[in-house]
């Protein structure tokens, strides 16, 4: 799907975040730049701690840096303007938490519908929470589905707005390997076939198999950039 | 097809039905309230109008000795004049079947043809009296309904010293006597004191009054001029024997009833008012909780692409609901007690129906207030949690910084438990909170003891009174002025201790522009059993020359000792003087004036005379004294201490008491309505943290220990504040709450302030214990399993 030739779809230069706990500073990036091509899917390894999370919150506008800039398809993000940086989560960007977020008093369906409903060109939750092979639990609520089910709802959420921008924090965090495998298809199957370009953190190594290219943090920095020559299917994966 | 976010909320709004429910009865409660006392107010006000404009109220209102039935022609001339109707209006004392005291009663003629003109009756059963039957008498119905009177009974009277047998063939109402007071009372004693309706020509026979009228009653014009009318009134009866007319508003039942509505009004300004911002205040803070502990799921939409205004429209949407619950319930519980209240008021006030038709101005101020309190409370909190960047408000928020401050290094914080401690260092690390809390429950607490004080108010005016200032067991008023030497008579009488005159005139008192007609009593030298009672100093000696001025009066007049007044007598020689305020002093009923009774009877110029006497009756022989009382002809009224006393106790027993037993009922829920929420948040927040300890080992009543601990501590803080607050509260009250009535004293006893901390900490049991079986029920694994 990807290539070297693709567009480069989002792009960060110089991003650095300095966050204040109490009396400490903690400095979690320490100027990272990054491209993500069209379709592109990318794999962030590192440590807890080395500020994955950071950069993947700011790449989707959850958070703003403390120096540097972002450009969306060549447009610099407007990163000190709140409505800016909404409108772009709005149109643009699916997150996957590894805690799922799930609104608990809303069940599947309509968990996907709280994104569909503002979103400009969504497809149904129904079709969204099929893609992810949950069309026979349109009706449950987070507590009657197990956590590879939940998590598979949320990535449905995600998806559901076709957004151009798939970002994953530790999806498979919280799950098994042989329900980690699942919810990993699903994520793979959406960047193939509507050519999202994802990203997704993980600390765990085995993962990064599927990825086009993989990016190793540590304190604050990329210190590495891999790129995979083959890219595995997560069912030949084990851990 | 409702949207996601809608049906979320009205899932959250079911999950969270008991404080969703706790929020709404504090809202309920002042939205009740206000609805309470401003459709009582409405409907007295539409009741009253009604019944004087069916009934053709009276405007104007004069007594005189004895006038000639063709003054009435002259008085109908007077420009302004519409209608005028002349009667006779007597005093008599009745001898009730099985009631061993004397019985006073108001005689009044009914025309000899045609309707009544002016005040006319509501005959309610029987008929009308026969003016051919010299001996049938219409009694007035809560009279009837005291001794259990119907058309056909008979009983004794004493008029003008002979005895009659009357016969009763009709109860009715009148608007004249809406609250029915005896001369010199001041509640209505039905028991004792009865109006009797009777031909004209009957009474006119009985009381030598053929040709001729004492008493008249006019209605004016649209625009007339009623203090002229008055003026020219006065003129004309004068020459025989006038006292003074006296406008609607001077008219006792209708000045009572003012006062009434007056007083009403003032409650319905203070009280609910109160209620409403203690109230508001707390629905803000437990929304301002609420919304904080949904953290999560705002940063959560947020990172979907929720805007503000649509983040903040929905939260605003859940305390549109729960306010809007609120307001129902207290529109039906104020409307349903507006109702009984002013039904209560009619046991009082005695109206021949009831209009209550409260209009929607009374529920949409209540609203707009509940809700825009409610409102201004959540959107700052809304606000607060949008403004987080997202990724941020999705965290769960970062460890709170803890010091060990100074205290964390004494003795007594090395005796300390670690539950103990963490309790401690949460209230320290979050003082406004802690504080705000504590404040809310003062609140309660607060306003609970602003409704208590009430009872200790009236129990202190009712034994400063009739107590402390009175030692009299009766009081005996004649018809007309009795000389002086009549007191010996008196104290010969068997079962009578002491006897001791007083004097009574009518009068108008001015100073500037301001004037009351008020009746000044000549007090002896010397007096003892009704002595000029100050508040404060206690007894005070009546100097010989000048006027007491009791201070509400002194502040009609704008008047202070040492000033000089117009007097104008109104009856005899309607003498004109001016009076030095010798002294002003404190009362709490009324707003009497006082002269030495030497100086009163000298300046009136009727030679040494009494109005009545003050008596002490010895015990054992009271029932033979009261027995000869009933014969005793020129006796106009004989009222007893203890009976008013009584009547007093009765009358605020169910009114006022009734009204506070109200406040003390939407207090408590105020209380539990603030604790049960300040503990379920408490909960939300703390889950976590509780089941972590739980799953280190800790049991259930140590987890309970440190989330109840902490609103055990707040509870002990708030009693002391809510004290200091609900003291203040009562002063502004009682300060505010001052009518010609009465006033009311700022007094509370310390089982008042034991009473509201007693049920404050009763709402706090109740409430740690329904937490506490949620405690129980921790789901130790989901919780752990989930971020928050």
């Amino acid at each position: 799907m990807e290539n070297e030739a693709s567009v480069i779809a989002l792009e960060a230069r110089e991003l650095t975040k300095i966050y204040r706990m109490g009396a400490v500073e903690v400095h979690a990036l320490r100027g990272v730049d990054v491209a993500l091509r069209e379709g592109e899917l990318v794999v962030l390894l590192g440590p807890s701690g080395s500020g994955k999370s950071t950069l993947l919150n700011i790449l989707g506008g959850l958070d703003t840096p403390t120096g540097g800039t972002v450009r969306f398809r060549g447009e610099p993000l407007t990163l000190d303007s709140e409505r800016a940086l909404n409108l772009y989560r709005r149109n643009h960007v699916g997150f996957v938490f590894q805690f799922y977020n799930l609104i608990p008093s809303l069940t599947a369906r309509e968990n996907v519908s709280l994104v569909t409903e503002i979103a400009r060109n969504p497809m149904s939750p129904v079709e969204a929470l099929s893609i992810v092979g949950l069309g026979d639990r349109l009706d449950h609520f987070p507590a009657q589905l197990s956590g590879g089910e939940q998590q598979r709802v949320a990535i449905a959420r995600a998806i559901a707005k076709r957004p151009d921008l798939l970002l994953c924090d530790e999806p498979t965090g919280a799950l098994d390997s042989k329900t980690g495998i699942l919810v990993l298809d699903a994520i793979l199957r959406i960047n193939r076939d509507l050519g999202t370009t994802t990203a997704l953190i993980t600390h765990n190594a085995v993962i990064a198999e599927i990825a086009n290219r993989v990016l190793y943090f540590a304190d604050g920095r990329i210190v590495e950039t891999r790129r995979n020559a083959v890219q595995r299917a997560p069912g030949e994966l084990a851990w | 097809m409702m949207s996601s976010l809608d049906r979320k909320l009205i899932r959250e709004l079911w999950r969270l039905k008991a404080q969703v429910l706790a929020i709404a009865l504090v809202i309920a409660s002042g939205t009740a309230l206000l609805i309470m006392a401003l459709t009582t107010i409405e409907a007295l006000e539409q009741t009253t109008a009604a019944y004087y404009e069916r009934t053709r109220f009276a405007d104007v209102f004069a007594q005189a000795k004895r006038a000639p039935e063709n003054l009435q022609r002259e008085i109908a001339d007077i420009p302004g004049v519409r209608l005028v109707e002349t009667r006779i209006v007597e005093g008599a004392i009745l001898d009730m079947p099985g009631f061993a005291e004397p019985v006073v009663a108001q005689m009044l003629s009914l025309p000899e043809r045609g309707p009544q003109l002016l005040n006319a009756l509501v005959v309610r059963s029987g008929r009308l009296a026969d003016p051919t039957r010299p001996d049938e008498v219409v009694v007035s119905e809560p009279f009837a309904e005291a001794h259990q009177l119907k058309p056909g009974d008979n009983f004794d009277a004493v008029l003008r010293g002979r005895k009659r047998t009357l016969q009763v063939v009709g109860t009715a109402l009148s608007p004249e006597f809406v609250y029915a007071i005896a001369p010199g009372g001041l509640m209505p004693d039905d028991e004792r004191f009865g109006i009797l309706w009777m031909g004209h020509d009957a009474l006119a026979a009985a009381f030598d009054l053929k040709a001729s009228f004492n008493s008249i009653t006019l209605s004016l014009l649209p625009g007339a001029d009623e203090k002229d009318v008055i003026r020219r009134l006065d003129g004309l009866l004068a020459p025989f024997g006038g006292v003074g007319a006296n406008g609607r508003a001077d008219q006792t039942s209708n000045w009572f009833l003012e006062s009434e509505i007056a007083q009403q009004k003032n409650m319905s300004r203070i009280m609910p008012t109160i209620f409403l911002a203690v109230a508001a205040f707390l629905t803000n803070m437990v929304m301002a909780r609420l919304i904080e502990t949904e953290r999560r799921e705002i940063g959560l939409l947020k990172a979907f692409g929720y805007g503000n205004w649509a983040i903040g429209w929905h939260y605003a949407k859940m305390v549109l609901v729960i306010g809007t619950i609120g307001i129902l319930i207290g529109s039906l519980i104020g409307a349903w007690l507006g109702h009984w209240n002013t039904e209560l008021y009619t046991k009082f006030y005695r109206f021949p129906f009831l209009l209550y038709r409260p209009g929607p101005a009374g529920f949409v101020i209540a609203g707009a207030i509940s809700l825009g309190a409610a409102l201004a409370g959540s959107l700052v909190a809304v606000r607060r949690a949008v403004r987080l960047p997202p990724a941020e408000a999705m965290l769960p928020p970062s460890p709170p910084v803890y010091r060990r401050i100074w205290a964390s290094r004494t003795a007594l914080a090395g005796a300390l438990d670690e539950p103990s401690r963490m309790i401690l260092r949460r209230i320290i690390r979050w003082p406004v909170r802690a504080f705000l809390a504590s404040l809310g429950l003062a609140m309660s607490i607060a306003v609970l003891i602003m409704a208590l004080q009430w009872v200790d108010a009236i129990d202190s005016l009712a034994e400063t009174a009739f107590e402390r200032g009175q030692h009299q067991d009766a009081t005996v008023a004649f018809n007309d002025l009795q000389p002086i030497d009549t007191i010996a008579d008196f104290e010969n009488l068997p079962g009578v201790l002491a006897a001791e005159p007083y004097r009574f005139v009518s009068a108008r008192i001015r100073h500037a522009h301001l004037s009351e007609r008020q009746g000044i009593i000549g007090a002896p030298t010397g007096a003892i059993l009704s002595p000029v009672f100050d508040v404060d100093r206690g007894r005070i000696e009546v100097p010989p020359g000048g006027l007491m001025v009791s201070r509400k009066l002194a502040e009609l007049l704008d008047v202070s000792a040492g000033e000089t007044v117009d007097v104008e007598l109104l009856e005899g020689r309607q003498t004109r003087l001016s009076l030095p305020v010798a002294q002003v002093f404190e009362t709490y009923l009324g707003t009497p004036a006082y002269m030495d009774m030497t100086a009163l009877n000298r300046v009136a110029g009727d030679g040494r005379v009494v109005s009545g006497l003050h008596i002490r009756v010895d015990a054992p022989s009271r029932a033979t004294l009261l027995a000869r009382l009933k014969d005793i002809p020129n006796i106009a009224a004989v009222l007893f201490r203890q009976a008013a006393i009584d009547t007093f106790y009765k009358t605020m027993g169910e009114t006022i008491f009734i009204f506070i037993g109200f406040f003390v009922a939407f207090s408590m829920t105020l209380s539990v309505g603030v604790t049960y929420n300040s503990i379920r948040i408490a909960l939300s927040e703390r889950a976590r943290e509780l089941a972590t300890l739980r799953v280190l080992g800790f049991s259930r009543w140590e987890i309970s220990y440190i989330l109840l601990g902490e609103v055990g501590i707040l509870t002990w803080i708030a009693i002391p504040l809510g004290a200091i607050i609900g003291y203040g509260l009562a002063w502004y009250m009682t300060s505010a709450f001052e009518t010609e009535l009465y006033r009311v004293p700022l007094v509370l006893r310390d089982a008042t302030y034991g009473k509201a901390a007693l049920i404050a900490l009763a709402a706090t049991l109740v409430c740690a214990a329904i937490v506490r079986r949620r405690l129980d029920r921790l789901d130790l694994i989901a919780v752990l399993k989930t971020r928050e």
